[in-house]
């Protein structure tokens, strides 16, 4: 277990790449996990289909601001349309930790987040 | 009389009563589990799944209906239960008490029946922030539907009861019921119910009690609690899921509509009317969960076997070495009071680490506790809090499962450096 919480993990957590807003964003999302209150908000800024400028904000547990903080390093610099590409397991295998079924919604709350704002898809990217 | 999981000073012999809980030594994570969790649901004892399983393997049948043998012993089965639950918070009868699937439906049951016949436009009904989401959805919509209005008695920081806001409430004369909680699920807070019906009495209001971390706990008299209406859930009492009770006062029970409606809660039926069967056949709709209720009997006589009295000793003790053992703990923060008043409930946070993964540290040693908000989220609203971490005792915890909760948050603030 001690795997979920390692060092690349609480890094990205205690400090979080990406972090903050954008002033004149091109998308913009927030969404949150009921099951504990996990909150993620994404900006993006987009220039000539490639994603410019991305930051999060948001607050929860290791697990969401880590996975956030990762997928904003993935993102930055790429084609929007990647975005669609990319899926849970994808994120997962960044992540590269086990991540038992109660916690895999604070795992990709950050994907969900993005895809929700770059094309309007709400459900959660492991249930597609 | 004594159990032979008593010490001869009648204390708990929680070694030996732990070997009545199967579950209790199947390991997790390959570590000694410690079940922290009862609050949320108990562990059951081997009485009560032999109890389950015995009477599906001799008893099983429709209860009520049948004239054969076996319809006979099923419902003499489901009746013997009910008494038993009777005789544990001493109800005037056996017919005051309902049978339902939990704490959240017997609520419903109160909200949506009584509440529908007897709340009118204006009418006030006086909650409290401790309730659990069980206690205030099914007012919401009900006050909603009558033109009710809710109030919310607030607590002081230490997480007890600002009963002077209730005396305020009351003097409006427009207060029905009072509904409380006798012991907050969140922060252990326990009540004082008696004081508090006697107020609502004097005013013209009833008195409905949420029993749910309560009747398995500690002595509940409904009587001498003054309680209107007490509901409480079998399976947080080492009985089957699925088993729960609501109890009232006979009169209030006879007055009230039936809650849900069809088979074996009718007399007569006829096209366009029908009328209804006697108490508590009118709020037991279709076929019963005879085998639960069965389990909740065999529950309650292991619970009054070893003694409500001592069980509540036995937490208390552990709440209170809990207690001392956590302050101990650098960066870790307790919530709820201390004292009598406090239940075995203890809801913490670690520094900033989110509850979310303090518990599933805890889980990688083998601890099970409860994370979130404890379905109150109102409490975690007025206490500045998104969630908490819990840790639940019952007659099964021992001082050595504190020990273990302790060395799991020690492990918690390693992988989290604090104090590095």
């Amino acid at each position: 277990m001690a795997d979920l919480y390692r060092e690349q993990i609480l890094d990205h957590s205690r400090n979080p790449h990406n972090f903050g807003e954008i002033e004149d964003p091109d998308f913009t999302y927030e969404d949150s996990n009921p099951l504990c209150g996990d909150r993620v908000r994404i900006d993006v800024k987009v220039e000539d289909g490639i994603i410019a400028d991305i930051k999060f904000s948001g607050r929860g547990c290791a697990i969401s601001q880590a996975s956030a903080s990762m997928l904003t390093d993935m993102m930055k610099g790429k084609e929007v349309d990647e975005i669609r590409k990319l899926t849970a397991e994808d994120m997962l295998d960044e992540l590269g930790i086990q991540i038992s079924p109660a916690r895999v919604k604070c795992a990709l709350l950050g994907l969900k987040v993005l895809k929700s704002g770059a094309y309007g898809l709400t459900d959660w990217p492991h249930e597609q | 009389m004594s159990s032979p999981s008593q010490t001869p000073t009648g204390q708990i012999d929680v070694d030996r009563l732990k070997l009545d809980f199967p579950i209790l030594s199947r390991p997790t994570h390959g570590k000694r589990m410690v079940y922290l969790d009862s609050a949320a649901s108990s562990q059951k004892p081997a009485v009560v799944i032999d109890a389950l399983a015995n009477f599906y393997r001799m008893t099983n049948a429709k209860i009520h209906r049948g004239v054969y043998e076996l319809s006979e012993l099923s419902t003499a089965a489901y009746d013997e239960a009910r008494d038993k639950i009777a005789n544990l918070i001493n109800a005037a009868s056996p017919r005051e008490c309902i049978f339902v699937r939990n704490t959240t439906e017997g609520l419903n049951l109160v909200a949506s029946s009584w509440g529908r016949a007897n709340l009118h436009e204006g009418d006030e009904v006086v909650l409290t922030v401790l309730e659990h989401h069980s206690n205030i959805v099914p007012w919401q919509l009900i006050a909603r539907e009558r033109g009710a209005k809710l109030r919310f008695i607030d607590i002081d920081d230490e997480g007890r009861l600002r009963l002077e806001q209730l005396d305020d409430y009351l003097k409006s004369g427009k207060v029905k019921l009072v509904g409380v909680t006798q012991v907050s699920n969140a922060l252990g807070t326990i009540n004082p119910i008696a004081k508090i019906s006697a107020k609502a009495h004097a005013a013209g209001a009833l008195m409905l009690v949420d029993g749910a971390q309560s009747v398995p706990h500690m002595p509940v008299d409904v009587q001498t609690l003054g309680a209107d209406f007490l509901a409480f859930s079998g399976h947080k009492m080492l009985g089957p899921m699925g088993s729960g009770v609501l109890y009232g006062r006979r009169e209030l029970l006879e007055a009230m509509p039936p809650y849900m409606a069809g088979g074996d809660m009718i007399r007569t039926v006829e096209l366009y009317e029908s009328t209804w069967a006697d108490l508590p056949q009118k709020f037991e709709a279709g076929t019963a969960s005879v085998a639960d209720a069965v389990g909740l009997g065999a529950a309650v006589d292991y619970l009054s076997e070893i003694g409500m009295a001592q069980t509540r000793q036995h937490e208390k003790e552990i709440i209170r070495y809990a207690l001392a053992s956590l302050r101990e703990v650098p960066d870790v923060t307790l919530y709820g009071p201390e004292g009598d008043d406090r239940a075995g409930v203890v809801s913490f946070g670690i520094g900033d680490v989110h509850p979310h993964d303090i518990a599933s540290i805890l889980d990688g040693e083998g601890i099970a506790v409860r994370a979130g908000h404890h379905c109150a989220q109102p409490l975690m609203t007025r206490l500045g809090l998104t969630a908490t971490a819990r840790a639940s005792f019952y007659l099964y915890n021992d001082e050595t499962d504190v020990d273990r909760l302790v060395d799991g948050i020690m492990i918690v603030r390693r992988i989290f450096g604090l104090g590095a």
